[in-house]
């Protein structure tokens, strides 16, 4: 084979994502120490080097979209890519505007996680897209998708940390986590916040897609596994914002639903192409 | 130059004493001056709390400012010496380092862990900077003190945890409400506990607080004192559903506030959290609302036990604190050893010099027909000799004397270097 100028950079690409890898690891590893730790320092620490990972990960993201022929998030290795890249992003804005760095030490894990899955799936070509699907509402769809799932991540993990507080103020365990966990008014807060925002942002997404589904295959809804699933998705969270606006629903309710919420989400993401075959499953792309 | 600790405190003197022997903090400039013009010292503190009065100082003569410290203190006060010496100690060296360390860190205080010895240490020496009784070696003695505490409380989970009821009860409020700003307060009843959580929670400025009592008279004076409305009892449940945080603590026999209507509440305001404190015996509230979604209700005894946990965990994590002590301990100590060194060969050195000129001068003058250049010669000659004297000694102390203050001494004895 040829050694072409693209390929060695692909080579340099592929060291540079374990790096990325690597880096994230470290910062989930600071992030862990710093929920049973008193220091402050490593949230400080995990922060920065989360940070550091972040940039790397960006870099990887611009080298795709400059070299692939699309936006890359044609098959699961990228979107599981794309989509840690989202959710870390999302967590250091969040997390530079509100100041919640425990929140850290719930994203990390999860983010290194899907990481790793996207590194197991890690291939050298990229799946090309048969022409009609490759049109400007690629990256738009999958952004915006990706942005609300990434928030409705974050609404996960602090629906997590609401539990476990809850559960030690109720039955009067008083430990470290207690004094490292924000209050309950901040993460229902928290919970509010990111609904607010991942449910738009999943709407948009959803209407997207179905305008690029009409462009492509001919109509707006095509019921296949995916959409159904992103539907009951839709119901879920609108279920939630609707119960937080007028019924009160709050606490440790909305933490429940936002952690099923978000079950869904990853099902509707990873179990619908896994399990049930689609337009949506990257095979089909190439299956003519 | 040596640093001493002199003083008592809550573990050496009771309150009468402490209290007679304190200085009044707004006014500590003429005790200040006082104390620097003792011959013996040269820098001052007075740290004077409800439960210790110390002075810490640099001296020269550990024993004679020691003496000269007591009879100022009998003097200030109008006390005689044996009123007050039994309750005096004295930490001198690597002690009054430690000492002071831990007195930052609030390892030595009645509640271990209590930051407020902090801010008074710091008001302290704010005084002593302000009436310029502290020179290089106690600003740097007092800032690496402040920076020890610091790295004991965030090192170790020694004042997490809050160790006295009232403060436990606030803190709890805080894990649930997070700002307690906008937060209304119901107390019912009264009683001693019960003043003393609510005036914790009003000094975190909560929005309004509501006092009610079954006989109206006595929720009056409390209500004055923290500017609470009072309730009228009968009225108790009309803005229930208002109250964030209820107080309970009648000596009523049955259960006032029920399930029913804690349901209710939770109901009308749309299940936002409430947080209950029952300080009764027997209790006032009914113990199941704390199955309720969204209500937590502690009682006297939940209280307790979490009080007497975080005591546990600050004696564990004290022990922890002793060791960065100690560490910073021996290298401030060091630190100090190392002043010593270099002013020492300076005199050292000076005081030769001086011998030297002084006797050339006193030879050469009664020295006729000299040239110059045998002058010279003369000049060199001498010069020699003392450099050779003091080489060994000069590298004794710079050798031995960075760890160990002793050589020091002894030198300055032998040479008589302290006058």
């Amino acid at each position: 084979m040829q050694i072409t100028p693209l390929l060695y950079f692909k080579q340099i690409e592929f060291y540079v994502f374990y790096l990325t890898l690597t880096i994230y690891c470290i910062g989930t590893i600071n992030f862990l120490i710093y929920l049973i730790k008193p220091r402050t320092l490593f949230s400080r620490l995990a922060f920065y080097i989360t940070i550091i990972g972040f940039l790397f990960h960006s870099i990887i993201f611009i080298f795709r979209y400059l070299t692939y022929a699309c936006f890359p998030v044609t098959d699961l290795h990228q979107s599981l890519f794309f989509f840690a890249w989202c959710f870390v992003g999302i967590f250091i804005i969040f997390n530079i505007k509100h100041k919640i760095p425990v929140l850290g030490s719930f994203v990390t894990p999860l983010a290194t996680v899907f990481l790793i899955s996207s590194a197991t799936l890690f291939t050298q070509k990229p799946v090309q897209i048969p022409p009609p699907l490759q049109s400007m509402w690629l990256p738009i769809h999958t952004t915006l998708a990706f942005l609300g799932e990434a928030f409705l991540g974050l609404a996960f993990c602090g629906g997590l940390m609401y539990l476990i507080q809850e559960n030690q103020i109720k039955n009067k365990k008083w430990s470290q986590f207690l004094h490292r966990l924000p209050s309950l008014q901040t993460l229902d807060d928290l919970n509010y916040l990111c609904l607010s925002l991942g449910f738009p942002f999943l709407t948009l997404g959803i209407i997207t897609g179905s305008i690029w589904a009409e462009y492509a295959w001919g109509s707006y809804w095509n019921w296949d596994p995916k959409e159904t699933w992103s539907l009951v998705t839709w119901l879920i969270y609108a279920a939630l914002l609707h119960g937080r606006l007028t019924i009160g629903w709050r606490g440790k309710r909305a933490a429940f639903f936002s952690i099923i919420g978000f079950a869904v989400v990853l099902f509707t993401f990873l179990g619908v192409n896994l399990l049930l075959p689609g337009l949506h499953s990257y095979d089909s792309f190439t299956s003519p | 130059m040596n640093i001493i600790v002199a003083g008592l405190s809550h573990k050496t003197a009771s309150i009468e004493i402490r209290e007679r022997l304190s200085f009044s903090s707004h006014n500590l400039t003429t005790p200040l001056q006082e104390i620097v013009n003792l011959p013996s010292l040269y820098e001052a503190i007075i740290l004077s709390t409800c439960n210790r009065v110390e002075i810490v100082c640099t001296v020269d003569d550990n024993e004679k400012a020691i003496r000269e410290i007591t009879i100022f203190l009998a003097d200030f006060h109008k006390l005689s010496l044996n009123e007050i010496t039994s309750h005096l100690y004295f930490y001198t060296g690597q002690d009054a380092i430690r000492h002071v360390f831990r007195v930052a860190s609030s390892l030595d205080s009645m509640i271990v862990g209590e930051p407020q010895i902090l801010g008074q240490l710091k008001d302290a020496y704010r005084s002593a900077v302000a009436n310029k009784t502290t020179g290089s070696i106690l600003n740097r003695f007092l800032h690496k003190a402040f920076s020890v505490a610091k790295r004991v409380r965030t090192e170790t989970n020694i004042a997490s945890n809050a160790v006295s009821i009232s403060f436990a009860a606030v803190e709890l409020a805080r894990k649930i409400f997070d700002n307690l700003e906008d937060k209304k307060i119901l107390l019912i009843g009264a009683g001693e506990m019960a003043e003393l959580v609510t005036r914790h929670l009003v000094s975190h400025t909560v929005k309004e607080l509501f006092i009610t009592n079954r006989t109206f008279e006595h929720a009056l004076p409390l209500a004055q004192e923290f500017g609470g409305k009072i309730l009228k009892f009968d009225e108790l449940f009309d803005n229930f559903a208002q109250m964030d945080i209820i107080i309970s603590s009648t000596d009523a026999h049955d259960i006032i506030i029920t399930y029913e209507k804690i349901g209710k509440a939770l109901h009308a305001r749309k299940n936002k959290p409430m947080f209950l404190i029952d300080i009764a015996v027997p209790r006032n509230i009914d113990p199941r609302i704390n199955d309720l979604p969204n209500v937590y209700l502690y009682n006297i005894d939940d209280l307790d036990g979490i009080v007497e946990k975080n005591r546990q965990v600050r004696e564990r994590e004290a022990k922890q604190a002793e060791n960065i002590v100690e560490e910073e301990q021996i290298r401030f100590y060091v630190w100090l050893q190392q002043q010593e060194v270099t002013p020492t060969i300076i005199t050292l050195k000076e005081k030769f010099e001086s011998i030297r000129l002084k006797e050339i001068e006193k030879t050469l003058s009664h020295w006729e027909g000299l040239r110059e250049e045998d002058k010279e010669k003369i000049n060199a000659l001498t010069h020699a000799i003392v450099n050779k004297i003091l080489h060994d000694p000069i590298n004794f102390l710079k050798t031995k004397g960075e760890k160990n203050r002793f050589p020091i001494e002894e030198i300055k004895r032998i040479f008589n270097l302290n006058d």
